[in-house]
This record gives C-alpha cells, sequence and structure tokens, in this order.
C-alpha cells in the first residue's frame, strides 16, 4: 500500500488547511454577521438605534466586558476558567472610588494604578492555589468569588460611594471621546490589539494555546505549565482590577453589590466569540467581538422595546445558539478531515 | 560539573544502574545502558519488559529511584523533558504528542520558535526550516496546516521532524516504525544513517527484529524490568534476541482448540466515515477471535461501535440473531454483551469505588430488592466472583486504586464475567500486568471460550494473539485487510497484513 503514502502526502496539505482556516475565519465573520443582521433589522425598525449617541453608549458600555474578557481568555485559553472576575471589579470598583473620599484630590491615575494593584493581587492568589497548588480553577475560583465579595462586603458594610463624592473629571472619563469615539472604547481596543499581537508573535503566548490544547503534550514538550497558568490569572485578575475603575467610572454609584454576575457576562462573551471553553483555540478578537455582540443585543432589545426583563433569556438562549453552531461546525470538520484522510488513503 | 568531562570514551549518554518503582511494582530494576557516538543502539524486549520506563527516564519525564545519569561526560539529574532536551537529548514517543490545535510548525518549534527582533517569533524562519527537514525526510506536509486531522503516521513524521529540528546528541526512538508505511520505514532509516555519520547517538525500539538487525550496531534486551543482554549485534541471531527476550525457548503452543458453537455475534458491513470501512465478520459460541493491527488501524474503534459506545454510519451488528439498536450499550448489555476496555482506569473502573462496588456495578438491577441494593448482598457477591477470578485483595471494602495492574484486571472482568455474558469484548486484556498475571488472564479468557461464552479480543501483543486466537481478523487503515485461521497465523503474516503489505502490489516490499 506504499502507493497511498504518496498521493496523501501530496494532496492532502493545502486542503484541509484550507478548510481549518476558512472555518476559523468563518467564526469571526460569523460573529461579525449576526452583528450586522442585528444592527440592521433592529435600525429597520427603530432608525434611531444607528444614532451617534447610541453606538458611542453600546461602544462605552461594551468596553468593560470586553476589557475583562482579554483577561479570561487567557485563562480559558489554557483549559481554566475564572470566575472570580465579577467579585474583583466589584471590590475594585469600590476601593478605587472609594479614595476619593478618603483623600481628596488624589490623582486619578493613582486610583488607576490602586485598582491594578488590587486585581493584581486577587489574581496572586488566585494563580498560586490553582496553578502551584494544582487545584482545579472552576472550584479555586468559584471559592475567590465568594471570598472577595464576602471582604468586600466587609470592606464596605451597609455604605456606599455615591456620584457627587467622586470629581466630575473622573465621570467623564466614561463619557468622553475622540473624534466620536469614547475613549474607553480606544483604550480597549489598544488592549485587545496588544493582547493579540502577544498571543501570535510571543513564544509565552503560543504556549497557552499548547497547555489548553493538550496539557499532557505540553508536558512532554517542556513548557513550564505551572509558570504560564500562574501569569494567566495574575493578567486576569489585574486587569479585572483596571475593570472596577472602569465600572465606577460608568455607574458612579458603588455599594457592595457592584458588578454582581459579570463573570458570566464575561464568559458567555469569550464563548460566543470562539474560544473554545476547553481552552487551545480563539482570540482574544474574537472575545471582544462577542462583548459587543452581546451588548450591540441587549440595546437592540432594550431599543425595539422588548421588556427588559426578556434581555437575559434572550442573551442565554443566543449564547446556546452560539455554543451549539461552533459544535456542530466542528463536528463536521473533523468529520471532513477524516474522510479526507481515508479516502485518499484507500 | 565533573572534572573528567573529556574522558576518551565515546560514551554520549551512560545510565547506571537504574531502577525505578512504580506503587511498589519494580519497572525497571539495575539497568545500565551506554549510548555512542555515531552508533544505532536497539532496545528490545516484550511489552511491559521496561522499554517504555527506561525511555522516559532518559527523556526527563520519570526520575530514577536509583542510578546515575551521565550526558556528555556530566553527572545530570534531569528534573524535566526541557532539561533532557537542552542536553540534547530528543525522544520520539511511540504514541505521537501533538497539539491539535496548533500548526504543524509549532508542534516542532513549540517553545523554541525562532526568534526575531524584540524576541517575537519568525514566522517564516520557522517555516522555512521546518520545509527544509520535510525535504531530507522526502515528506510533503504544510507546516501551517493545523495537526488535528492528520494521521497516525503524519503524526509520527512530525515527532521525527521535531527530534531533527533539535540537532540532538542523542535520539530516542520508541517504535517510530510500527505506524510507518513500507516507504516511509525506508526513509526513516536513511534518516537514522544520515544521523550516525554526523555523530548522533541512536536508541531504536522496535518489535521488528529485522529492522533492529538492518540498522543496528549494538543491542540490549530487558525483560522484566532487568538487563538480560547488551552486546554488539555481530554475531547474534533474532531467535537468539527473541530466547533473550522471553526468557526461554518461544513458548509451546498453549492453544487448545475449540469447537464454535452458534454463531453469537455477527457484523455486518459496519461503517464509520473516516474510521473504519465495511467491517463484517462472526464470532461464534466458544470461539476467541481477536482482532489485530496497528495502532490506528481501528480495532478498538470496531470494537466501541459493536458495544455502542460510538455511532456508525452504516452496516448492523447482530446479537444472538437480533439487531442491536446502534449507539446504545444499554441495549448491547441487555443482549448479553460484555465490555472490558482498553483503559480500565479511565473507563473499566470507578478507582475510587471498593472493589465490591466496582465487581457489582454492571449487576445492580439483578442484586437490588424493590430498587434498594443491600451492602451485604453487594459485598456476598463480590466476595464471590473475586474468589472465583483469584483476585489478590486484602479487603473486599478497599478502593480499587490499590490494586496492581493485573488485579484490577480481574476486577474488570469479574464485573462482567458475573453477568454471564454471551459475548465478551476484551480490548487489550494484559497491558500493562506483570507477566505472571498475563498467564492467568489469559487462561481465564480460555476457560471462558470453554464455558460457551464467544471473545472478540483486541491485542497488539502478538504472542498473546497467537496463542489465544482461534481466529484473526487483521485491521489496516480501518479496513480488514486478512482473515487468518490460527493454524495459518505466524507474526510474519499478520504483521506484513497489518502493515498493508499483503494486499496490492508486490512492489511495497523493501
Amino acid at each position: 500500500m506504499s502507493a497511498t503514502a504518496e498521493p496523501r502526502s501530496t494532496v492532502a496539505p493545502a486542503n484541509p488547511r484550507r478548510l481549518v482556516e476558512f472555518v476559523l475565519r468563518a467564526r469571526t465573520f460569523g460573529i461579525v454577521g449576526v452583528l450586522a443582521l442585528f444592527v440592521l433589522i433592529t435600525t429597520a425598525i427603530e432608525p434611531r438605534f444607528l444614532g451617534a449617541g447610541n453606538v458611542r453608549f453600546i461602544l462605552s458600555e461594551t468596553s468593560l466586558y470586553a476589557l475583562v474578557a482579554v483577561g479570561e481568555t487567557l485563562v480559558v485559553l489554557t483549559r481554566n476558567v475564572d470566575l472570580s472576575v465579577g467579585s474583583v471589579v466589584g471590590l475594585s470598583a469600590y476601593v478605587s472610588a472609594n479614595m476619593f473620599q478618603a483623600h481628596h484630590g488624589i490623582p486619578i491615575p493613582v486610583v488607576f494604578l490602586v485598582g491594578f494593584g488590587i486585581g493584581l493581587a486577587c489574581g496572586l492568589v488566585t494563580g498560586v492555589i490553582t496553578a502551584i497548588g494544582r487545584v482545579p480553577s472552576l472550584v479555586v475560583t468559584l471559592a475567590m468569588l465568594y471570598i472577595i465579595r464576602g471582604v468586600d462586603t466587609i470592606i464596605v458594610g451597609s455604605g456606599q460611594v455615591v456620584a457627587n463624592a467622586l470629581p466630575q473629571s473622573f465621570i467623564n472619563i466614561f463619557h468622553a471621546t475622540i473624534l466620536g469615539i469614547p475613549d474607553l472604547a480606544i483604550a480597549t481596543a489598544v488592549v485587545v490589539a496588544v493582547a493579540a499581537y502577544y498571543l501570535r508573535s510571543f513564544r509565552s503566548g503560543r504556549d497557552l494555546y499548547a497547555i489548553g490544547s493538550d496539557p499532557a503534550a505540553a508536558r512532554l514538550a517542556g513548557i513550564p505549565i505551572a509558570k504560564r497558568v500562574f501569569a494567566a490569572f495574575v493578567l486576569s485578575g489585574a486587569i479585572a482590577g483596571v475593570g472596577g475603575v472602569v465600572w465606577a467610572t460608568q455607574y458612579n454609584t458603588i455599594d457592595a453589590t457592584a458588578a454582581t454576575g459579570l463573570e458570566l457576562q464575561v464568559i458567555a462573551a469569550v464563548v460566543v466569540g470562539g474560544v473554545a471553553i476547553f481552552g487551545g483555540s480563539g482570540s482574544v478578537v474574537g472575545a471582544a467581538l462577542g462583548a459587543l455582540l452581546l451588548q450591540t443585543i441587549s440595546s437592540a432589545l432594550n431599543v425595539l422595546g422588548v421588556a427588559s426583563i426578556w434581555t437575559e433569556a434572550i442573551a442565554g438562549f443566543l449564547l446556546l445558539v452560539a455554543i451549539t453552531l461552533d459544535r456542530a461546525i466542528q463536528l463536521r470538520l473533523a468529520a471532513a478531515l477524516r474522510k479526507r484522510r481515508v479516502h485518499l488513503g484507500a | 560539573m565533573s572534572p573528567n568531562a573529556d574522558s576518551n570514551s565515546r560514551g554520549v549518554l551512560e545510565l547506571e544502574h537504574a531502577s525505578k518503582a512504580f506503587a511498589g511494582v519494580h519497572a525497571l530494576d539495575d539497568v545500565s545502558l551506554e549510548l555512542h557516538a555515531g552508533e544505532a543502539h536497539a532496545l528490545v524486549g516484550e511489552n511491559g519488559a521496561g522499554k517504555s520506563t527506561l525511555v522516559k527516564i532518559l527523556g526527563g519525564v520519570h526520575q530514577p529511584d536509583t542510578g546515575a545519569l551521565t550526558i556528555g561526560g556530566h553527572r545530570v539529574v534531569l528534573a524535566g523533558p526541557a532539561e533532557a532536551r537542552d542536553l540534547g537529548v530528543a525522544v520520539i514517543y511511540q504514541e505521537p504528542t501533538l497539539f491539535p490545535d496548533l500548526s504543524v510548525a509549532e508542534n516542532v518549534f513549540i517553545g523554541r520558535q525562532p526568534l526575531r527582533t524584540g524576541r517575537r517569533i519568525d514566522r517564516r524562519a520557522m517555516d522555512t526550516t521546518l520545509n527544509d527537514i520535510f525535504e531530507r525526510l522526502g515528506v510533503r506536509l504544510d507546516p501551517e496546516r493545523i495537526a488535528r486531522g492528520l494521521s497516525i503516521a503524519e503524526q509520527q513524521l512530525v515527532e521525527i521532524a521535531k527530534a531533527l529540528s533539535l540537532e540532538a546528541k542523542v535520539v530516542i526512538m520508541d517504535e517510530p516504525t510500527a505506524a510507518l508505511s513500507p516507504v516511509e520505514v525506508h526513509r526513516l532509516f536513511g534518516v537514522v544513517q544520515t544521523l550516525r555519520a554526523h555523530g548522533t547517538a541512536v536508541l531504536f525500539i522496535s518489535h521488528r527484529l529485522g529492522e533492529v538487525f538492518e540498522i543496528c550496531q549494538r543491542v540490549t534486551v530487558l525483560r522484566d524490568g532487568r538487563l538480560v543482554l547488551a552486546r554488539d549485534l555481530e554475531g547474534l541471531s533474532p531467535d537468539d534476541l527473541v530466547r533473550a527476550m522471553v526468557g526461554r525457548d518461544v513458548l509451546p503452543d498453549a492453544h487448545e482448540k475449540h469447537e464454535p458453537g452458534d454463531r453469537v455475534l455477527s457484523v455486518d458491513r459496519l461503517t464509520r466515515e473516516g474510521v473504519f470501512l465495511d467491517i463484517c465478520f462472526e464470532v461464534r459460541a466458544g470461539e476467541i477471535v481477536a482482532l489485530a493491527g496497528l495502532v490506528g488501524a481501528g480495532r478498538s474503534e470496531v470494537a466501541r461501535a459493536v458495544f455502542g459506545i460510538d455511532r456508525y454510519d452504516a452496516g448492523s451488528v447482530e446479537v444472538g440473531g437480533r439487531t442491536l439498536k446502534r449507539g446504545s450499550p444499554t441495549a448491547a448489555m441487555a443482549a448479553g454483551v460484555g465490555f472490558v476496555p482498553e483503559d480500565r482506569r479511565q473507563h473499566g473502573l470507578v478507582m475510587e469505588l471498593s472493589i465490591a462496588r466496582n465487581i457489582a456495578l454492571a449487576s445492580l438491577r439483578r442484586l437490588a430488592r424493590m430498587g434498594l441494593l443491600s451492602g451485604r448482598t453487594e459485598r456476598g457477591f463480590a466476595t464471590d466472583w473475586a474468589e472465583r477470578l483469584r483476585v489478590k485483595y486484602s479487603r473486599i471494602t478497599s478502593p480499587v486504586t490499590f490494586l496492581s495492574g493485573g488485579n484490577q484486571q480481574k476486577v474488570v472482568l469479574a464485573k462482567w464475567l458475573s453477568r454471564k455474558p454471551a459475548l465478551l469484548i476484551v480490548d487489550e486484556p494484559t497491558r500493562g500486568i506483570d507477566v505472571g498475571t498475563k498467564a492467568e488472564v489469559h487462561r481465564l479468557i480460555a476457560s471462558l471460550a470453554r464455558d460457551g461464552v464467544a471473545v472478540l479480543v483486541i491485542s497488539s501483543e502478538l504472542p498473546e494473539v497467537l496463542s489465544l486466537a482461534d481466529r484473526i481478523l487483521v485491521m489496516h487503515e480501518g479496513r480488514l485487510a486478512a482473515e487468518l485461521t490460527h493454524d495459518e497465523a505466524t507474526e510474519e503474516a499478520i504483521v506484513s497484513a497489518a502493515t498493508g503489505q499483503r494486499s496490492e502490489s508486490g512492489a511495497t516490499s523493501l
């Protein structure tokens, strides 16, 4: 059967590659497509939807989710999950906003640094237990979700930070624009671009994919798994910490329940954005687009006058559709690759 | 660093008196090995002789309990695979360990991708280097293609390319030819010659003694974890090696003739696209039929489809004259089929549960009274079967984790035998089991057949297939390539069918 080996290795290479590339690109196109569809339909019914004000608003609102989704993506790529990001955002939001009450005239960059530091610290703890203690991240970050929220509740007590305690320049961050584009959206786009470039072009970035793709093979290849997973959790925490400050600029009134449940929205964005929940494939660009899609949908439902009680159910339904479609595509792809192999081989 | 780094010995790698035990079982016992520059060294032994453990020690995956390792004249302790790699030891593992989501090039270069300014990965350099290597190997594979969907042979070639790209001083090949076609094997041998010419030491592990004699100069034989022979190959015959491996003259044929009864299993034109194609065979009561073939030929997949774990696209499975519902293990069990999976730890046992629980697991409905199961009934039932199969245990209530591999396998067998199956499918019955227990498992299977059970055995161990089976079906790339009776079957006949040399042209022979 030597004859079979020859055609297989000559014919096979180009096709599966194109197929796979096509599908991967189709995944991103798919999100963009659904996004375009939603925008078109909604605009047809209610032209104000595409008004500059509303678009700006959607972009600003998306920024926080997209930002946190970048960190979450790093973790999910390694076949882990970070459920603590919502609590980190909440804690960081309160503590950073409270800085303005405690220290009048504190510079805003310092507040961002404080948020960053809080997130970093949370990420360090999660990272140590998960990566070095080898405890499943689902359990660790679930525990961290409650612990951090608990700490937050103790610190906040029954108090809250209200808008008039915050300097106007801080509140303005959420509304500021450059050439009509919200500053936050630009900043988020920069973070997404940097993360995407890092994941593509640096060894440690590729390691994250390798670890998620096959942990056993990663071990054999000598990849420092613990170190990389640790770093992913620290980054995820730190980004969520910055996200907390963003949250404060956005909502202005912060109590102990701030950003509760945010982690699930972020994970939804990541998954809708085509990052495989079992690691190994996906991109931060996809995750950010996923966040944009979910935000657009909720805004569209809002503009169309769908009662807000429906938005969550509909978002959940779309999540299911996205995952089912993704799974179906993967199965078809695997079958296609297998078939091609045998037809050429036999 | 040791001062005698520049000793005049040609030894590139030296392992002295290494021992390694897993859970108290000696996998390797006082084994020494010396690899020389420019020499291909064969490592042979039966399955379970300790070859893989030795390879993993050299590759930094396992650390020996005792013993010393010297690489390039320096005493070293390998903390992990990366360290072995950095010291110039490349290992091609028997089962390719690729990242399905990464490109071929990334699989080869992961963790040591060529860099350009700013420590960024230089993809172009990566592809060019890999294309050069592929050219040397005579392979045409696209470096940018993702690894998912590569055939086993292609995966193996990627692993070989990885070893070559390391420009290692020592290249260890753990059964590299098992999945390759004759042409590819031939090319691989060319590569081994080139490596030797460049002064690389090669450790070559193969079950095919012909290959060993073709490309190796020295040989080390392991048996039951011990070193039994280490010398130049010259002056040895394949029979000498076999005798050293087995530790006795080749076993007298332990096979007993069974008189096959009624047809129990009949598989008709079973097809799962891309996995196996048009599989037809039957198994009669009291008959042992073996499915042989290379890893990845589709043997286990056929068995899983018959039992209903995997779906199939076309064809039918009949047990006792009735067609089985596809994709339903429950239906298969109801029809009297038992399945002992290949990976007993993952699929055959619930490791945390007790021996009793595990044995009773497939008979719960029968043991329960009014939907309730009493612990005493369960234990009594389990003890009975554990005794019959001579499982060695301290307490029937202790978790199966604590049993040796052989005894774990007996527990899986007990679980199914207690259901009194009409057909038992056993996938790799003796993988990772010590020699003594192995013989016992064989006896057990033979006695089952004597009692009229139809048995379908899947095994990669040719001696096992040859001594157990009444009929041998050989698979090659998803198809049935040959059917041999016990009397027709020889190792050569099975291997040539399994590697596809029987079908079609004679031009394939080397």
